[in-house]
């Protein structure tokens, strides 16, 4: 149950990008396309689970004990981009299918904040193994929730006729905000 | 001489803003600019690290070979912003805390790794160090702007003086997430419709 709570608070509750405002670059540069979106929903959702599993094993076993937390942010950044780039010549040679839909993702959020957020949330929260797990598939989940959205409502949004000023970025920071107003309609669902 | 170096410094402020024009590193601009005071702290964190990082990159942009450099720069800053995070828990441990993780994510900012490899791997150490000056000087008073509006109407108070007086209600959709984002979409329209303005201008201009 406990669990439970956990996945829906990091999916709908504390949803990343609207409530927390993480990893906005690639919610606002991706979501014009309803594919790309979906593949980039994917590609943060497994890079997050899997790099957060490698931090916490890392932080639990090897800064914690030792004392050198204060490392933290320069060893989870380089353990990610490090990771993300072994992740992408694995799948370049053994899935060259999969390398074409994702691989240019992949790149893009080897430094992300969305990507780094994770662990250090889970640092911060001092969760458990599985309880970092948890939080990290549901977050990457509540992720690729609102580049989804997004991505249905901007392409909607070129048959509209928007305000020259408007258009581009503008029109889709207000439309972020309509749905941030949307999920905030969550927030009383789970009281933590 | 002096003129390109103003130039260098001045076009970070308002013709390539990081956050209203480029579009660059937004998470921060909606995260902490809920009141002026954590937006200029982080402001002035972010224009510290861009512009030792640029000084750093470019004294050294001879020395590192360009198939590594991305490592490189992403290790440098990161030890920059480690030492941020030191000195603010040390001496402003509020501060630090109103911040949170989002200091942290200083190191994956695009904007500072940007300004890295687009100039400062290619410019000499003081043209590289105006450059993240400038860029560090549009982000923080971009932060700060929208920090201002946010805090004025949606806490009533200005760096926690009252404004309006104990009468005022607070809007508080402007605390909220919502409120942020929408602010920044008009904001950013209205740096818009201000760039195209002066682009006609300078287009007539040169007709006459």
């Amino acid at each position: 149950m406990e669990y439970l709570t956990l996945f829906i608070s990091a999916v709908v509750v504390n949803n990343f990008v609207l409530t927390r405002f993480l990893g906005l670059c690639i919610f606002f540069g991706v979501s014009k396309n309803l594919n790309a979106s979906v593949g980039m929903g994917m590609a943060v959702t497994s890079v997050m689970t899997l790099s957060s599993m490698l931090a916490w094993i890392v932080y639990t076993y090897v800064l914690a004990p030792f004392g050198l937390t204060f490392l933290t942010t320069v060893v989870f950044v380089l353990l990610i981009a490090s990771f993300v780039q072994l992740l992408e010549m694995i799948i370049k040679k053994q899935a060259p299918a999969l390398y074409n839909m994702w691989g240019i993702y992949l790149l893009l959020i080897a430094t992300n904040c969305i990507v780094l957020s994770v662990p250090l949330l889970n640092v911060e929260s001092s969760f458990g193994f599985l309880k970092s797990l948890v939080f990290a598939i549901g977050s990457g989940a509540g992720f690729a929730l609102a580049i989804v959205l997004m991505a249905s409502l901007r392409e909607k949004l070129r048959l509209a006729d928007v305000p020259k000023a408007l258009d581009g970025l503008g029109i889709a920071f207000v439309l972020a905000g309509m749905l941030a107003l949307a999920f905030l309609g969550f927030s009383g669902m789970i009281a933590i | 001489m002096n003129d390109s170096l103003w130039k260098i410094f001045k076009k970070g402020i308002v013709d390539e803003n990081p956050i209203f024009v480029l579009a660059l590193s937004l998470c921060p601009a909606l995260a902490v600019t809920s009141s002026v005071m954590t937006s200029l702290t982080m402001g002035l964190s972010v224009m510290f690290v861009i512009s030792m990082n640029n000084l750093v990159v470019s004294l050294t942009r001879k020395l590192v070979n360009p198939k590594v450099r991305v490592p490189v720069y992403i290790t440098s800053i990161a030890t920059i912003v480690t030492l941020v995070q030191l000195l603010l828990q040390a001496f402003a441990p509020d501060l630090y805390k109103a911040l949170g993780i989002y200091l942290a994510l200083v190191v994956v900012f695009a904007i500072i790794l940007a300004r890295a490899e687009v100039f400062a791997s290619k410019n000499k150490p003081i043209p590289s160090f105006l450059d993240g000056l400038g860029m560090g000087t549009g982000f923080c008073l971009a932060l700060m702007l929208i920090g201002a509006i946010r805090e004025v109407f949606g806490n009533g108070t200005l760096l926690g003086i009252s404004v309006f007086g104990a009468g005022y209600s607070p809007a508080l959709i402007m605390i909220l997430p919502a409120g942020g984002f929408i602010l920044i979409g008009y904001l950013v329209a209205g740096v818009k419709m201000y760039l195209n303005y002066k682009e006609k201008k300078l287009a007539e201009r040169g007709e006459a």
